[in-house]
């Protein structure tokens, strides 16, 4: 773990931080998790979605359109998550907005709370189920990492305009160190520090081996000491999933042993189940002995009520949990059917 | 490494329109038809050959200007057309052979979607080419 915050979290800037912000500045491993937004027009669906994950995270993320599927609009459940007292960070992605939408959404969901945005290509949507939709991608995460903060800390328009009252925008932005070309990613993220990022996320981590050569070449470059770095985790629900992810989602890597252990683990709910959540836990103390991470985010993939077990068991402790005494972590919350296909978004 | 145009060079197309109009209507179908052939171009108007290690980067699906995206296969193809190779995949390769380096680091502006099918050559002659929005 990082021992010193890093520089971007100075108080140079006299913008207002958010709880995230703050987690992150505070030095300790930070936990951020991710949830599906809802399949429909139901709020409920998402707050029953906050609730099961507020008191084991510090962030939760919301994510734009998974894998080309429609979903309830991210900046709409970012809201909803914020107005329950969550801290959202809203994934945004170039794949279905132009620049004056991206810039319009960008307020407007400042406008409604939502200070931490991610800030992502997106998955193509040949993946998905709109096929025949048109790409957008007029600008690339990268430069939307620069719009953002040039709506922030310029207070000016992509045109140059200028903006009657600037949002407090918290900008992240995400790397797959499990794509080729793997020498370029490093690199890349360097790109990204440099465009303006204030903190990264990473996509799911099963080779930690390989993780940990990307980040040797990360802090020789000194990003991890510029800006913190969440790596990112998910629990395997089954052998099929783990297939699935390894054949059908490119840009992921399941190591052989890891489906042999869930194979392993057979066809049984409770034993599979528990199988993935100790494969997650473990792969999280190795990525703990990597210096110049600055905390987890989970990805639990449709199946929320995992996050509690897997943050309780590899002993993190979020902001809220160490305000709340009454808070029971111990609790192994129930898990309920879900189907399971895998997410894709933080690869891009 | 940018290309520089002298500013006396650009000042004389700025102040003749119409000529440098006339001149992108004549050397575009050269340009696309010989920077097709050889390096796949998608005419944007904006070319960053030069820094891509002479890989378009237009050829990408997401026409990503700024390195791949996280969706790469394992055998270095792309994840929209699987029989593709990834064109960051190529120009990192490409980027090591060429005598400049470093390029790739360059963070490139928003693309001028209203210079697409336009000759970058003229272009960059007139001093249009490579002012992105967000410079």
């Amino acid at each position: 773990m990082n021992d010193s915050v890093p520089e971007s979290m100075g108080p140079a800037d006299a913008r207002p931080r958010g709880a995230f912000e703050r987690a992150l500045a505070s030095g300790r491993p930070v936990v951020t998790c991710e949830i599906s937004t809802g399949d429909g027009a139901d709020p409920e669906v998402v707050r029953r979605r906050g609730r099961l994950v507020r008191d084991h995270v510090d962030a939760v993320n919301v994510p734009d359109n998974t894998a080309g599927i429609p979903h309830m609009s991210g900046v709409a459940a970012a809201a909803i998550l914020a107005q329950d007292g969550i801290e959202p960070i809203l994934h945004v992605t170039c794949r279905d907005r132009n620049r004056l939408a991206l810039q319009s959404d960008l307020l407007g969901a400042a406008a409604l709370g939502v200070r931490n945005v991610l800030c992502l290509t997106g998955d193509h949507m040949v993946h998905g189920d709109h096929p025949d939709a048109k790409p957008v991608f007029d600008i690339d995460s990268m430069q939307l990492v620069r719009l953002a903060r040039r709506l922030t800390d310029e207070g000016r328009y992509l045109s140059g305009r200028e903006i009657k009252s600037r949002p407090a925008l918290f900008v992240g932005a995400v790397e797959n160190p499990f794509a080729p070309p793997y020498d370029f990613r490093p690199t890349r993220l360097l790109k990204k520090q440099e465009a303006g990022a204030q903190f990264i996320q990473t996509q799911i981590i099963f080779n930690v081996d390989r993780f940990a050569a990307f980040m040797t070449r990360v802090r020789d470059l000194g990003i991890d000491r510029r800006l913190p770095i969440l790596a990112g985790v998910a629990p395997l629900r089954s052998a099929r999933t783990a297939r699935h992810m390894r054949d059908n989602v490119p840009g992921m890597e399941v190591p052989e042993d890891l489906v042999r252990r869930m194979d392993q683990a057979g066809d049984d709910r409770a034993r599979r189940e528990e199988e993935g959540i100790r494969i997650c836990v473990e792969i999280i103390e190795r990525l703990r002995a990597i210096p110049g991470i600055a905390g987890f985010h989970v990805m639990p993939i449709h199946w929320e009520e995992a996050v509690g077990e897997i943050v309780r068991r590899a002993g993190l402790v979020p902001a809220r949990t160490a305000q709340r005494p009454d808070v029971d972590t111990q609790r192994l919350i129930p898990a309920t059917a879900a189907p399971s296909s895998a997410s894709k978004e933080h690869r891009s | 490494m940018a290309i520089h145009i002298p500013s006396r060079v650009v000042r004389f197309f700025k102040e003749r329109p119409r000529l440098t109009r006339a001149l992108d209507r004549t050397i575009a179908p050269f340009e696309a038809v010989s920077k097709k052939l050889a390096f796949g171009c998608r005419m944007c108007g904006q070319c960053i050959l030069h820094e891509t290690g002479l890989t378009c980067p237009m050829g990408c699906p997401k026409t990503l200007r700024n390195g791949p995206c996280g969706g790469v296969r394992m055998n270095g193809h792309c994840e929209v057309v699987p029989d593709m190779m990834c064109v960051w995949v190529k120009a990192e390769r490409r980027s090591r052979l060429l005598p400049w380096r470093g390029t790739l680091l360059k963070i490139q502006p928003a693309l001028d979607w209203s210079l697409k099918g336009s000759s970058s050559w003229v272009n960059l002659l007139a001093g249009v080419h490579d002012k992105g929005a967000d410079r």
